[in-house]
């Protein structure tokens, strides 16, 4: 069995440089500002394109996803790592999914934008990774605690297809109804005309990208909760390397290609509420914390055949559409009506779960 | 002697939490690990190693894998 180069320290410490590259190219080629990528963003968008929610600047059928997905199914195959299971928790992952989103869309991102932000000269980042570190904090109190959603079972095979199939669904749809220029709707799907669910980059471009980045990152196992929480949890640095790397290389790379301008205000799909920047992020990060991968992680997961992780997708989707339906989403312009009560609500239902699903060692050891 | 510790089926990070928590509590010079997936496998034994153990034999069980961990 030959030794996984990517699951050394100088691996993933190269998928974070890389992604770091790539997420800001990709802005350069389109994509929103300071949003190369982000999971969070980029789902509700799909939301926004499936019709899920009505918000008629955040409508696009995002290909960075599609590729994550079957970027990973396609390492997870060629490796034999490819592992159907299901079964520990999904409702709980499906609740935690919703939750994640509707706090990452108070701050206006999830951990990977919220790197990119502050790559880009963002300083509101700064009390959103505050937020996501305290978050993933309170988590790591919880996990220490005996806070376990139990165990998969090993399913079919095709069951762990179920999400690389909607994405390849979903690709399928943006090629049956493409963007009309100036046109907000295509057949079934909804397409921004102005804002940031206008911009994107070539779709061969950001599907290519998107499948590349799935696929290192199904080899490396990068993921950006898991870099802070086994920082905190364990003082294990290995995937904080590759949370370092990306943000320097996308630093890197923003001052090269004069995407870089440091401040507060003005900030491209961001607001300078710092309370809320923090609070929003501390909901996000208890959520991944406690569904044990930041969102780039559990599509990559859902590549490999996790069903459990799938869930926790549909759940952010889903999630997106709430926060926008109800109001819960932040604009530029600030807070969303309903924004504080989401946080709320959010950590609220956090604790609730993390004080209630735990196991003593006894359980622990039944299976 | 030797302890086993069964974290299959288990997701990031209960495999490392009860690895860990078996070298610091526990007595026995041999733990084995028994895990289902590469990333519980890389995980586990970093984690071994970065708390002064050895990592022994990693062989193919089942689905998974049975990771020999020496204290030292």
């Amino acid at each position: 069995m030959g030794k996984n180069f990517f699951a050394t320290r100088w691996g993933i410490i190269g998928v974070g440089a890389l992604i770091g590259v790539l997420a800001s190219l990709l802005q350069k080629l389109g994509n929103p500002g300071n949003m190369g990528i982000c999971v969070a963003c980029f789902e509700r968008d799909i939301a926004g394109a499936l019709g899920l929610h009505r918000a008629a600047v955040v409508q696009y059928m995002r290909p960075e996803i599609i590729g994550f997905v079957l970027g990973s199914l396609i390492a997870a195959y060629l490796f034999k790592e490819y592992r159907p299971r299901l079964g520990s928790a999904p409702v709980v992952r499906f609740i935690l999914g919703v939750f994640a989103m509707i706090g990452a869309l108070v701050f206006l991102g999830c951990p990977w934008r919220a790197m990119l932000r502050l790559a880009g000269g963002d300083g509101n980042a700064i009390l959103g990774l505050a937020g996501l570190a305290f978050g993933i904090w309170i988590g790591t109190l919880f996990l220490k605690n005996g806070y376990n959603l139990g165990r998969t079972q090993k399913t079919y095979a095709a069951a762990g297809w179920l999400m690389p199939l909607t994405m390849a669904g979903f690709l399928a749809l943006m090629i049956i109804f493409p963007r009309v220029p100036e046109q907000p709707q295509s057949g079934v799907l909804f397409y921004s005309v102005k804002g940031p669910g206008a911009g994107h980059a070539p779709l061969l471009v950001s599907l290519g990208i998107g499948l590349l980045i799935g696929f290192l990152a199904q080899r490396s196992r990068f993921c950006t909760m898991g870099a802070l929480r086994d920082l905190i949890l364990f003082r294990q640095t290995h995937l904080f390397g590759g949370f370092l790397a990306l943000v320097v290389f996308a630093f890197i790379t923003n001052v090269i290609v004069g995407q870089f301008k440091p401040g507060f205000a003005g900030q491209p799909v961001a607001h300078t509420l710092h309370v809320w920047n923090f609070a929003g992020m501390m909901v996000a990060g208890l959520a991944f914390a406690l569904a044990g991968g930041c969102p780039g992680r559990q599509l990559f997961l859902a590549g490999e055949g996790d069903g459990d992780s799938a869930v926790f997708v549909f759940g952010m989707i889903v999630g997106a559409g709430i926060a926008h339906n109800f109001g819960m989403a932040s604009a530029p312009a600030g807070l969303g009506p309903h924004g504080v009560a989401a946080v709320i609500v959010g950590m609220a239902v956090c604790l609730f779960i993390g004080f209630t699903m735990r196991q003593t060692a006894k359980q622990g050891d039944q299976r | 002697m030797t302890v086993t510790v069964d974290a299959r089926g288990l997701s990031c990070p209960q495999p490392v939490l009860m690895t860990l928590s078996e070298i610091k509590s526990g007595s026995d010079n041999e733990i084995v690990v028994l895990v289902d997936t590469d990333t519980s496998k890389e995980n586990v034994s970093r984690a071994a190693v970065s708390r002064g153990c050895t990592v022994g034999n990693v062989e193919p069980d089942g689905e998974g894998y049975k990771i020999t961990v020496l204290r030292k």
